[in-house]
């Protein structure tokens, strides 16, 4: 089963440039576990070339999601949920706003994988997300929340015009649930998913638009896609000096990142 | 317009675990049998190879080998005072769809259940008096099967497995270097332990002095290739730490696909239908007999598939949802206690304990499924009750499954989840901080039901399942006093500092705790107790039975796959040996 790299890079590629007609049409292609035909198998396995299902990698640097003033909230919001020093990269530097748009353009925005239908009573925080909304309905109603929010009490400011420790504060109330928002945002279901889906980008493969140069893997020292460990197990303490790979390979693979 | 198919012996009711052993022994005795999964076909080769296995955001965080929730979703609630809402989202479980089903996202924990496990109310009673199977409301009972009846069929999934680690009983002699606390096995286990990690070797060597009895975790991820009776062979584990949550790029975890599948889809009596979900149980006019299934295709095509016998093969969610909507059986009703179906709903309770060192280097992403060096000197009832106020207990596991960064970044006590802090805490721990797993047993509870939802329904119009659920006193005692024995070892391991992460407040959906659910569709000795018999056998119903979880009267201290698959193996035997000679009760009520 051990596959040569090059087999690996080529082959992850070929998908790659097979997804190039389009961030949606990629995306359902490769996820689409619900709608598939009805088969019928008897006799074999069935296998076909070809079938892999591949990972729905992203393309393109335009945002498609996010208009130009949400674009600059959420750079701002990740800003702080993730800072930049030399310890490791921040979130905006690890291009969590893009891998954001991206997601929120997607399936995952679109709710492919929620529970959406009514009624739709609050509930109790142990029975989770009670919302209509999807993520990207959620993402466009919250922004705007905010930012009314921010107005009011901040002298008719935004978000992204705050002060750093007047951005800390909001999302602290957003967090605790304290600052109640309008347009039937639950600031605390929102935080929460926000908090999430920063933490997704900044640490998932770079074929998702985030975690650039793999520097938030370098920053804690996980090494990525490897599958094998063999040689490691037993090497007690011992640092592994594996530098990151990802689903396409590290620098160097080809001369070049 | 429903279309009738042609008539078959057997008719499985979903594909993973469950259906494709109970596929293989039938198709074995040459029984035609179809079997109808609702989600896709998969395999390693197409969905999880290992050139793109490892992608911890599509696999845990966009659900990709999950059941998709927006179809098709259950409520809940924590009591009966609440409305049961909608889970929108998956969190607290993660159900498995397609082909292979949870056997392919399962972390390959292979356990057997403690002899007293399957007594635990005449156990209990005998040991502790009375009320401690009836305090909290508990409505705890045996099995009505015991461990020896089951012992050949847990040891045949070990060999279809099989399953790698070191036999602490073999046949009443207790073995250096195993469990001392199971029961008895017929045979070693067919592959040697993995070989442990920095942080589970640390974890086996501080519970060894303070006098526990540490041994390596039987896993289904194996240790060395492996060939099984089907003649499925299995590949070395490479400890790529991307097992639970994930299907196996490398052949190494036992699952449907990579132990009977080659097998049985070489079958020419068998048939897999994929895309195709299972509405009803069909019943003659008398409701004592099944006609067959009544299924829709992804096309929207609906059809009747004749069989003699109907198995249903679902997640136990699926399995109980499905008797309510055939009306097979009583519905339980709390309020009188009367009724079986969807009786003693039970869980999982989980707590754990963070360890932080500053000057080990732990490498957590070398991992496996089921990668841990586990004390069971707490388990069930491997130690003395008297006066702790509670029945039952669990393994306490130094385990390693991976180092997936979004989900297994470990932070001390205080730390905020976000900002330079957080940051901070997570470059300086993630390499040398791991988890201490408390994988606590869960009675069952009066107040614990399912029943079908009275407001929400699936897309094909039927009514949701509804599951009333949370962790009653007994529960919660057994997990503090689990959770301080977890934090003793922690402690012996000479640590920066320790976190312990509780079993808190109600049962809560949204973080990940086990997919484990059991009871509804409970087995016992009798019709007043059960939904099936000791062969899942459905009392009301003799040409249905109900496979997995559903049958557990409580569940134990232990992950289910083990018991799941021995208890199938065991209907398999009846049904070959006895039922297919003499269709009729195989237990008479």
């Amino acid at each position: 089963m051990v596959k040569s790299t090059f087999d690996r890079r080529r082959f992850l590629l070929g998908g790659a440039v097979a997804g190039t007609t389009g961030v949606a049409a990629a995306a359902v292609l490769h996820d689409g576990e619900l709608g598939a035909p009805p088969q019928s198998y008897t006799g074999a396995v069935p296998w076909q070339e070809g079938t892999a299902d591949a990972p729905p990698g992203v393309t393109g640097t335009d945002f498609i999601f996010f208009t130009a003033d949400e674009r600059a909230f959420i750079e701002a919001v990740v800003a702080r949920l993730i800072p930049n020093d030399a310890v490791g990269p921040g979130a905006v530097e690890a291009g969590v706003p893009f891998f954001l748009d991206r997601q929120l353009a997607g399936l995952f925005g679109q709710g492919a994988h929620y529970y959406l239908g009514g009624p739709w009573p609050k509930g109790a925080p142990e029975q989770g997300y009670q919302s209509r909304f999807n993520p990207a309905q959620l993402y466009r109603a919250a922004i705007g929340a905010i930012d009314r929010y921010v107005g009011s009490n901040f002298n008719g400011a935004v978000f992204s015009k705050l002060a750093e420790a007047d951005q800390d504060k909001v999302l602290k109330g957003l967090e605790s649930g304290d600052i109640a928002l309008d347009g039937g945002v639950d600031s605390k279901s929102f935080f929460a998913m926000l908090l999430q889906n920063t933490k997704e980008g900044y640490f998932s493969d770079p074929i998702y638009g985030g975690n650039k140069d793999m520097a938030a893997w370098k920053m804690i020292g996980f090494p990525g896609a490897h599958y094998d460990y063999k040689e490691w197990v037993t090497r007690h303490g011992e640092p592994v000096p594996y530098p990151p790979v990802g689903f396409k390979g590290r620098p160097g693979w080809t001369g070049g990142s | 317009m429903t279309t009738t198919l042609k008539p078959v012996d057997a008719v499985l009711v979903g594909f993973g675990w469950t259906g494709a052993i109970m596929g293989q022994q039938l198709c074995d005795e040459g029984l035609s049998v179809v079997a109808l999964e609702r989600g896709p076909w998969r395999d390693t080769s197409t969905d999880f190879s290992t050139t793109f296995a490892q992608d911890e955001l599509r696999y845990m965080w966009r659900h990709h080998l999950f059941q998709n929730v927006s179809e098709d979703t259950l409520t809940i609630r924590n009591n009966t005072t609440q409305q049961a809402l909608p889970m929108r989202h998956l969190g607290s479980f993660l159900l498995g769809t397609g082909v292979g089903s949870g056997g392919v996202h399962w972390n390959g924990q292979i356990w057997r259940f403690l002899p007293s496990d399957f007594l635990t109310k005449s156990h209990n009673q005998q040991r502790y008096g009375l009320k401690s199977v009836t305090d909290y409301d508990l409505s705890v009972q045996d099995w009505g099967v015991t461990y020896d009846e089951l012992e050949p069929f847990y040891d045949q999934f070990d060999k279809l497995c099989g399953t790698s680690g070191k036999a602490g009983n073999l046949k009443g002699q207790i073995q250096a270097g195993g469990n001392p606390f199971e029961g008895p096995r017929s045979a070693e286990y067919p592959t040697p332990p993995m070989l442990q990690t920095y942080a589970p070797t640390l974890f086996g060597q501080a519970a060894a002095g303070l006098g526990r009895h540490p041994f390596p975790h039987p896993t289904g991820n194996l240790s060395e290739a492996y060939t099984n009776p089907l003649g499925a062979q299995l590949g070395a584990c490479t400890y790529c730490g991307f097992c639970e949550k994930f299907g196996c790029g490398n052949y190494s975890k036992a699952s449907p696909q990579t132990t009977v599948l080659p097998y049985l889809m070489a079958k020419p009596n068998f048939t897999l239908r994929t895309e195709c979900e299972v509405l009803k149980v069909e019943l003659t006019p008398d409701r004592k007999r099944a006609t067959g299934v009544t299924y829709v295709n992804s096309a929207g095509e609906e059809f009747f598939q004749p069989a003699e016998m109907v198995i249903l093969s679902a997640y136990v969610l699926q399995n109980v949802r499905l008797l309510l909507l055939s009306g097979i059986g009583q519905p339980y009703d709390p309020n009188t206690g009367q009724g079986q179906v969807g009786r003693n709903y039970a869980y999982q309770t989980m707590s754990s304990v963070n360890v932080f060192f500053d000057d080990k280097i732990l490498n957590p992403f070398i991992g496996a499924g089921a990668l841990a060096t586990v004390i069971d000197d707490y388990n069930g009832d491997n130690f003395d009750h008297t006066g702790l106020g509670f029945i039952g207990g669990a393994y306490i596991a130094g385990m390693v499954t991976g180092g997936r960064p979004i989900e297994m970044i470990y932070t001390p006590q205080g730390t905020p989840a976000w900002g330079m802090e957080w940051k901070h805490a997570a470059a300086k721990n993630y390499l040398r901080s791991f988890a201490i797993s408390v994988h606590g047993s869960c009675m069952s509870h009066r107040g614990n039901y399912l029943d079908l939802d009275p407001t929400y329904r699936d897309i094909h119009g039927r009514p949701m399942l509804r599951m009333t659920f949370d962790f009653t006193d007994n529960e919660h005692k057994m997990s503090d006093y689990l959770t301080d024995r977890a934090a003793e070892v922690a402690k012996a391991m000479n640590p920066r500092e320790i976190k312990l992460n509780r079993r808190v407040g109600s049962w809560n959906v949204v973080p990940y705790q086990t997919t484990h659910n059991t009871g509804g569709a409970i087995m016992g000795d009798n019709p007043a107790n059960s939904v099936v018999n000791k062969y899942l056998q459905v009392w009301d119903v003799p040409n249905v039975f109900s496979l997995g979880s559903g049958a557990f009267p409580q569940n134990a201290g232990y992950n289910p796959t083990g018991t799941v698959a021995a208890l199938t193996y065991h209907a398999a035997a009846a049904i070959k040996s006895q039922y297919l000679k003499a269709p009729g009760a195989l237990v008479q009520a």
